[in-house]
């Protein structure tokens, strides 16, 4: 009899689910269309299309062969969009947030440049005028900026046309330093007498003198580690994943009210009349709102599949694992909220609360690696970030199913505390 | 058979259902009367096992229901007070469902459903949503639901609340029908003429009390001589006009529904000439008087000084 019973609650369950416009559209199409926007603006299906540039104002006042060398430079980099802009100009643009950077290159920078190059001492300022909202940005374009600063200002002090003055300069200033030990006055005597010999040298052959000033010490080449060589990273792979478990929770949420409304209800009367045990009617339940969970996961990540070629690079068999750890775990949160919940209207905003917060620690949104690190650690306490995790593994960085172990355990751990807590908190008796 | 022994319910403070206890045997529609909160639900929940007592008894063909899963509640059948249907399902899926429940599947689910509609007269609209289907046929529809698994004993909570003529004249002749098979039914109203058309016993509760349990006849001898007057006035006196006229000798109680006075007299002729002599002397202008049997209002109205209506 109770298998009979169970069989048919899950049947209606699922009945009503799938006949229910806003529940198929909020649990099927806003997953996708979020999850591909998400997608989008994090980078899209990898492509060899150039990554966005950084807008970057640029205000020369110092006007000299230094500094509009260092813009051409800044210019030509793949990371810069750079502009030549007026002070006040550059700074509306920065507040009205149209450029996310304004160097300011101030009025004598090559000549204080030069002299500090050799004798530290007056350094002039170059100043950065950023949006705040965008400070990592901000580091991007303080990183490259030293890097063609170091570039142009040594080739200019140690081959330019001013830089035996620049070295004339250091070594009378040097004869009369105090202080400084004679044995290091004479080394350092020696090695600007040999900048400028060198620099003779190099001013003798034009061709040479190209190539003098310092230069980047190494290459950097780059290899994203993803699933195997030559595999691109996809970043709808982890909206999906993200997007698919938010609007799962969301799913469990509703499955959780249902009960709230039907104890409302005689519906919940009839179940209590019939000979069923209170494991078949919560269990009916769960396993109703795991079925969901399952097709809603399997629906989202095909499409994933098909629209932008997301493909399960690990082990299949571990992403559906991690799948089912999580529709089971997704039920026993609908039913938590079924038994924790006092009215439906009370508990709707509770709970849709309680899943943004666990949503966001989970990294649905963004990934949990820019999270400050202790955010990090204490996020492994909730379930969304095992789940999130053990997707992102299976799905593009290819991990084995050795690697969903975890994530399915963890996942299970928690369903079995929910249920537990479920059956113990069961409230058998109709409010009416 | 069902019997309630000793029913007893709290909450906090509030005593629901004090010692309510009763037989219903079979082939009997026993009435259970009172205004909304008198504790007719919450009495019909403790029979159905959906709220357990905190003192007293349900025997239901002499087993007590121990658990969720006992197999004597197959021989309890409720229809809430509530529709409990799914909109969104066909009645078909409703029935095939609530059968379920029972253990039920296959050939013998079939037939259940078939008697079932000819039961609520909707064989035609079998495979129709119910949220198409009016008020009526929703009730019609809710209570073959509770019939399903063949229950001996039938438990109607208010079955015809916002129930057209029609579909409430269904209800009654199928009701009827099955007391002719000998169910057991046990039906709460606050429709007094309900159960005085229906009803083989009476059981009148008000704030949680049985204050009346006998069969409708019996229950009617409570008051032997109580007659009532229906007085047609034109000119309805002010605040507290009524209680000058319950004072009178021989009145027992006086209603006023904003159209006509109903006056509760313990004898007619003693009573009834010194109730027109009382309006005539206050100048109540009235347009016609009848004069009737007591009924399970009135005796309601007799037995606690209040309408049921407005209790």
């Amino acid at each position: 009899m109770s298998y009979t019973a169970f069989q048919a609650l899950v049947w209606r369950d699922l009945r009503l689910f799938f006949q229910d416009k806003r529940a198929v559209t909020m649990s099927f199409v806003a997953p996708i269309v979020i999850a591909s926007f998400f997608g989008y603006i994090f980078g899209g299906v990898a492509d060899d299309r150039p990554a966005s540039k950084i807008a970057v104002a640029v205000v020369d006042r110092d006007n000299s062969e230094v500094s509009r060398k260092v813009i051409a430079a800044l210019a030509a980099d793949a990371a810069l969009d750079v502009k030549s802009r007026a002070l006040e100009e550059a700074r509306g643009l920065v507040r009205g947030g149209k450029t996310t950077v304004a160097a300011v290159i101030p009025p004598g920078f090559a000549e204080r440049a030069g002299k500090s190059f050799f004798r530290g001492g007056d350094k002039p300022e170059i100043q950065l005028l950023y949006d705040p909202s965008h400070s990592t940005e901000m580091q991007v374009v303080r990183g490259v900026l030293m890097q063609h600063v170091m570039e142009v200002v040594s080739r200019e002090t140690l081959g330019g046309p001013g830089s035996q003055r620049l070295l004339d300069d250091a070594l009378r200033d040097l004869d009369q330093s105090q202080g400084m030990k004679p044995a290091d006055q004479a080394a350092l005597r020696r090695m600007l007498e040999g900048v400028g010999e060198w620099n003779q040298r190099q001013n003798a052959n034009p061709r040479a003198q190209a190539n003098s000033g310092f230069s980047m010490p190494y290459t950097v080449s780059l290899e994203a580690v993803t699933a195997r060589q030559g595999v691109k990273y996809n970043s709808m792979a982890h909206s999906f994943a993200g997007m698919c478990v938010q609007f799962i929770l969301f799913m469990g949420i509703d499955a959780g009210m249902v009960v709230l409304y039907q104890r409302r209800s005689g519906l919940w009367k009839r179940l209590q009349a019939a000979p069923l045990s209170r494991y078949t009617i919560i269990g009916s339940r769960a396993a109703s709102a795991g079925v969901i969970a399952m097709v809603i996961m399997l629906t989202v990540f095909g499409f994933a599949r098909v629209v932008f070629g997301v493909k399960i690079e690990g082990s299949f068999a571990g992403f559906l694992g991690v799948c089912v750890a999580f529709a089971i775990m997704t039920a026993t949160f609908g039913l938590l909220i079924a038994v924790l919940g006092k009215t439906p209207e009370a508990t709707r905003g509770i709970a849709i609360l309680v899943t943004l917060i666990l949503v966001m620690l989970g990294g649905s949104w963004v990934p949990a690696f820019i999270f400050p690190q202790w955010l990090q650690k204490a996020s492994f306490a909730v379930p969304t970030r095992w789940a999130v995790d053990g997707l992102d593994a299976m799905v593009w960085r290819g991990s084995g199913f050795d690697a969903a172990l975890g994530p399915i355990a963890a996942l299970l751990a928690f369903a079995a505390v929910f249920g537990a807590i479920a059956v113990w908190r069961f409230r058998w008796e109709s409010e009416g | 058979m069902l019997e309630v022994t000793g029913l007893h319910k709290r909450y906090g403070d509030l005593v629901a259902v004090e010692e309510v206890s009763f037989t219903a045997r079979p082939g009997e529609m026993v009435g259970l009367l009172g205004p909304n909160g008198a504790g007719k639900t919450t009495t019909v929940s403790m029979i159905a096992g959906l709220l357990a007592p905190d003192r007293g008894e349900v025997r239901i063909d002499g087993g007590v229901v121990r658990g969720e899963t006992d197999p004597v509640k197959l021989r309890l059948g409720l229809v809430p007070q509530d529709v409990a249907l799914h909109d969104a399902l066909s009645a078909r899926e409703n029935l095939a469902l609530f059968g379920a429940l029972y253990g039920m599947r296959g050939a013998p689910l079939e037939r259940a459903m078939e008697s079932a509609f000819d039961v609520a007269g909707l064989a035609d609209r079998a495979k129709d949503r119910v949220a198409t289907f009016s008020g009526g046929m929703k009730r019609r529809l809710n209570l073959a639901a509770a019939l399903l698994h063949g229950p001996q004993i039938l438990l109607l909570d208010e079955p015809t609340v916002g129930v057209d003529p029609q579909s409430r004249n269904q209800i009654f002749s199928s009701l009827e029908g099955l007391k002719r098979q000998g169910k057991t039914l046990v039906y709460t109203t606050h429709y007094m003429e309900e159960a005085e058309r229906l009803c083989d016993s009476i059981i009148i509760i008000d704030r949680g009390k049985v204050i009346a349990n006998d069969t409708l006849e019996a229950v009617r001898r409570l008051v032997p001589s109580v007659n009532v007057l229906e007085i047609g006035v034109e000119n309805p006196g002010r605040d507290g006009w009524l209680d000058g006229l319950r004072a009178v000798e021989g009145v027992a109680a006086a209603e006023w529904d904003g159209s006509t006075l109903r006056v509760t007299v313990r004898d007619l002729l003693e009573s009834s000439p010194r109730v027109l002599v009382w309006l005539r002397e206050r100048d109540y202008a009235c347009s016609h008087l009848t004069s009737q049997r007591a009924d399970l209002e009135t005796v309601f109205l007799t037995l606690t000084g209040r309408s049921v209506r407005n209790a």
